[in-house]
């Protein structure tokens, strides 16, 4: 584990893998035989979902980790590492015929559940029927709802059609955690079956209690099937206010600071804090201004080249975020196998963005601010209230656009109002968001920005940007269909191409989360592939 | 009496009905919605929350969902928190206990000192010591609780070491040390203020009994001092205080936003506000009604504890 403080720039070169290097001439700790010791993980959010099957958000995910096991799951860099599955199936290992439509999954054999009952192919098809159940509130069924003809082959095989190939699917899968046929199977509904809040999985670490508002508590499984768990007990803390979790994270008593880790403005401080390791780690989700490209002014290319230019993107950066995100250009995360290094990096250019809005007809009118055609280079921005860091970047934003005769208005909403309609059906003029376009580590970015996923236009996606292309609705499909990683990468480099080009979002950075770790705590590895960095707790361990 | 008891009882379910029928529209016509949680997220899609949204049958007209949340709840079905799946009186059970402790200890802590100080100050008007407590009594209303609360945890946990900084247990202990050791910090901030309360109440309570006649009468007769005060003033000065504590109960029991919050303490005030936060229409419209009940309440018990503490009044 490399320390923050010894080499900042180091660390932020090489990434979380260097996190896991050895220091020279230091003996690298061993884990305990048996499980010894607790860790508290402070978190901002508290998780109140168990069935990992059911609507979560990114909290709950990171107890699914640890109760629950999927066929694979994606590792830091990238790779799928067969979990409850023997092997990840491919079209080289017969596990995908070659036009992606029949699967063949073989199980890992002496897998059980929590209860001692044996993981059989009998769970893993009742997990994909449930889905698909229309009476389950399944949180997604994207891919799922292609699944046919699911046959249990063996207690340890399992074999299904693919209505149409999909090559995302191995990547949803991957976030897939299987639940036990035994006993969710037996329940009579099972939205409000008693498993809901006392799950049973086959995960490393078993439920043991929780005080609802306050902590959930998790103990090893001494019978899990993978390497760990070295701990005897996890214990995920809620402690809302992130200036309340970065003084717990201080005086010591919360062991690692996860989901949202501590602020910025905490960040100097917390390296200097004796006996922690502060780590900073890039997020797979991008921070970006969405344009409603249906609204007035946003409609025009050229304002949309126009703004993004006039924006002092390494200013915000460095000012208000601290210098720790990292500027991006494309809706990948740089570490993804899909990014496109090349595209055309941005420029703060406020008189080349003038010249544009010029050329571009657009001409400053009373009060400076420009219109065209009796329509005004006006629009309002929206972000969640209460986020300080984002209200700065605003007001950084409306004086970058107001240089170049752009008025923005600040119209910001509670996150329970903001996300819902007004964003859901594009009612926004426009938003300053975090996304996480991919799927586990897939880059398919179909439900964002496919012309028939616009849910406004009664369509079935989240492209509330409401971006239409032919060209993009054409590469989508193909992206989707093709299972040779090489052919697929090149997809994708087009379609971040395009994007970059029509600038359907206006991408500022790469979000970077800050974490913080008690020193002797080993084998912390964040994996943006994953919703949480607790995803690996079952290899975390105290130096004796 | 017991017509008296008929006649509020009556007025209070009627009042009941008229707030939950207030709270549900408010609530559902309030912007945003449960499923706003799950909108920015990455792997559901305009489908997924949609059909959940209708299958949690929040598409349905607003007077067909209130009938049927008003036709359970008379059943003694509150619904299920659309976060956990938990039962809504579960929800609210589980979240008693931690307000009660808090907020039993930092009141009884404030009843005590803020009665003595109040007592005391009016005793000795206008000395250095009534001084004092005014002074004091000010600041302490006057400076937010957050801000109490944040110099607290800086002073005795970050800097001296010597009591947590939060919660209500460390995990996996849990003695009685351990928890009379998380309570000191939140009961003491939050008695901070409720003793300011309390004292000036008190004060001005007092000063309105010891210039009675009846005072003057019993030291006309040479009643020792000590007895006037206690016996005579103390005991009729206290009576107001009845209807205070009667009108604190809903407070008793609906946490401390504040204070749970500075001191991650699993109380109401955070379940209320998380709830409201994440829309979770029946957890929130359970806490209306909880709280609503226990105002209604509590001013009827503080009327009946006030008709038997004072002969002069009577109920009917």
């Amino acid at each position: 584990m490399v320390d923050f403080r010894t080499d900042r720039r180091a660390v932020l070169g090489l990434g979380a893998a260097a996190a896991l290097a050895p220091r020279v001439g230091r003996a690298q700790p061993r884990p305990p035989e048996r499980p010894r010791g607790q860790v508290v993980v402070g978190l901002s959010q508290e998780p109140t979902v168990f069935n990992p099957l059911m609507p979560g958000i990114e909290v709950d995910q990171g107890v699914w980790w640890n109760l629950f096991s999927p066929l694979w799951f994606t590792d830091p860099e990238g790779n799928l590492v067969a979990d409850l599955a023997q092997d990840v199936p491919t079209t080289e290992n017969g596990g995908i015929s070659a036009d992606g439509l029949a699967w063949k999954v073989k199980l890992r054999p002496g897998v059980t559940w929590h209860d001692g009952t044996p993981f059989t192919a009998e769970d893993v098809k009742f997990t994909l029927e449930l889905i698909n159940n229309s009476a389950f509130r399944a949180r997604s069924r994207v891919g799922h709802q292609l699944v046919r003809d699911i046959q249990v082959t063996a207690p340890d095989e399992i074999t299904w059609r693919m209505e149409r190939a999909y090559a995302p699917y191995l990547s949803i899968l991957s976030l897939t955690f299987m639940v036990p046929k035994h006993i969710l199977g037996a329940a009579g509904d099972p939205n409000t079956a008693p498993f809901n809040n006392a799950p049973v999985g086959t995960g490393p670490f078993r439920w043991a209690s929780r005080t609802a508002g306050d902590n959930i508590t998790l103990t090893a499984n001494t019978a899990y099937h993978g390497n760990g768990p070295f701990l005897e007990r996890v214990v995920f803390k809620y402690i809302p206010d992130l200036t309340v979790l970065y003084t717990q994270f201080r005086t010591g008593q919360v062991d690692h600071t996860s989901i949202q880790g501590i602020s910025p403005p905490f960040v100097r401080e917390a390296r200097t804090l004796r006996g922690r390791t502060i780590h900073v780690n890039q997020q797979a989700s991008v921070e970006h201004i969405a344009p409603n490209l249906e609204y007035g002014p946003l409609a025009d290319k050229a304002v949309r080249q126009a703004l993004y230019m006039a924006i002092n993107k390494r200013a915000l950066i460095d000012a208000i975020y601290y210098g720790l995100p990292t500027p991006s250009e494309s809706f990948l995360p740089r570490q993804s196998w899909a990014f496109n290094p090349d595209l055309p990096a941005h420029r703060h250019d406020p008189a080349a963005a003038n010249a544009l809005l010029d050329q571009a007809g657009w001409r400053r009118g009373a009060g400076g601010v420009r219109e065209k055609n009796g329509v005004k280079l006006e629009f309002t921005n929206s972000t969640t209230t209460g986020n300080p860091v984002r209200e700065q970047s605003q007001l950084l934003l409306m004086q970058d656009w107001r240089a170049i005769g752009a008025g923005m208005r600040v119209q910001n909403m509670p996150a329970a109002v903001i996300w819902g309609e007004f964003w859901q059906q594009s009612r926004f003029q426009s938003v300053m968001v975090a996304v996480n376009f991919t799927l586990g580590a897939d880059p398919d970015v179909t439900p964002r920005f496919h012309s028939s996923a616009i849910g406004a236009k009664g369509g079935r996606g989240q492209n509330n940007y409401q971006f239409a292309n032919e060209e993009m609705d054409r590469l989508l499909v193909l992206g989707a269909t093709q299972f040779d990683q090489a052919q697929r990468r090149a997809t994708y480099h087009r379609i971040q191409a395009l994007l970059r080009e029509e600038l359907a979002i206006l991408p500022l950075f790469q979000r970077a989360d800050v974490e913080g770790v008690k020193e002797g705590l080993n084998g912390y590895r964040p994996n943006q592939n994953c919703s949480s960095n607790c995803w690996n707790i079952r290899e975390w361990f105290w130096t004796a | 009496m017991s017509g008296f008891l008929v006649r509020r009882l009556g007025q209070s379910l009627v009042l009941l009905v008229l707030v939950s029928m207030v709270g549900f529209a408010i609530l559902h016509l309030a912007p945003g919605g449960p499923m706003s949680q799950f909108a920015s997220g990455s792997d559901m899609t305009q489908e997924d929350l949609d059909r959940i949204a209708e299958q949690l049958g929040l598409n349905r007209p607003l007077p067909v969902q209130y009938a049927e949340w008003f036709w359970r709840m008379l059943q003694g079905d509150w619904g299920r928190s659309f976060r956990d799946g938990e039962a809504v009186l579960n929800v609210i059970g589980s979240h008693l206990g931690a307000t009660l402790q808090l907020m039993l200890t930092a009141t009884l802590l404030a009843i005590l000192l803020g009665v003595a100080i109040g007592t005391l100050s009016a005793i000795r008007r206008h000395s250095v010591f009534d001084t004092l407590a005014t002074v004091g009594a000010m600041i302490a209303l006057s400076i937010p609780t957050f801000w109490f609360g944040l110099v607290a945890i800086y002073l005795f946990s970050v800097w001296l070491g010597w009591l947590p900084s939060g919660n209500r247990s460390t995990p996996g202990d849990g003695s009685l040390p351990d928890l009379l050791r998380h309570l000191i910090l939140p009961a003491m901030v939050l008695a901070l203020v409720e003793t300011a309360i309390w004292s000036r109440f008190m004060r001005s309570s007092m000063l309105d009994v010891v210039n009675q006649d009846y005072i003057r009468t019993a030291r006309a007769k040479g009643v020792p001092e000590g007895r006037i005060l206690l016996r005579h003033a103390f005991r009729n000065a206290a009576l107001p205080m009845i209807t205070v504590l009667g009108l604190q109960l809903p407070t008793l029991l609906g946490g401390a936003l504040v204070t749970e919050t500075v001191f991650t303490w699993p109380g109401m005030g955070r379940l209320f506000l998380d709830s409201i936060s994440y829309r979770d229409y029946p957890v929130v419209m359970g806490i209306l009604m909880f709280s609503a009940t226990l105002v209604l309440l509590g001013s009827l018990l503080a009327d009946l504890l006030h008709a038997v503490a004072d002969p002069r009044i009577r109920l009917g």
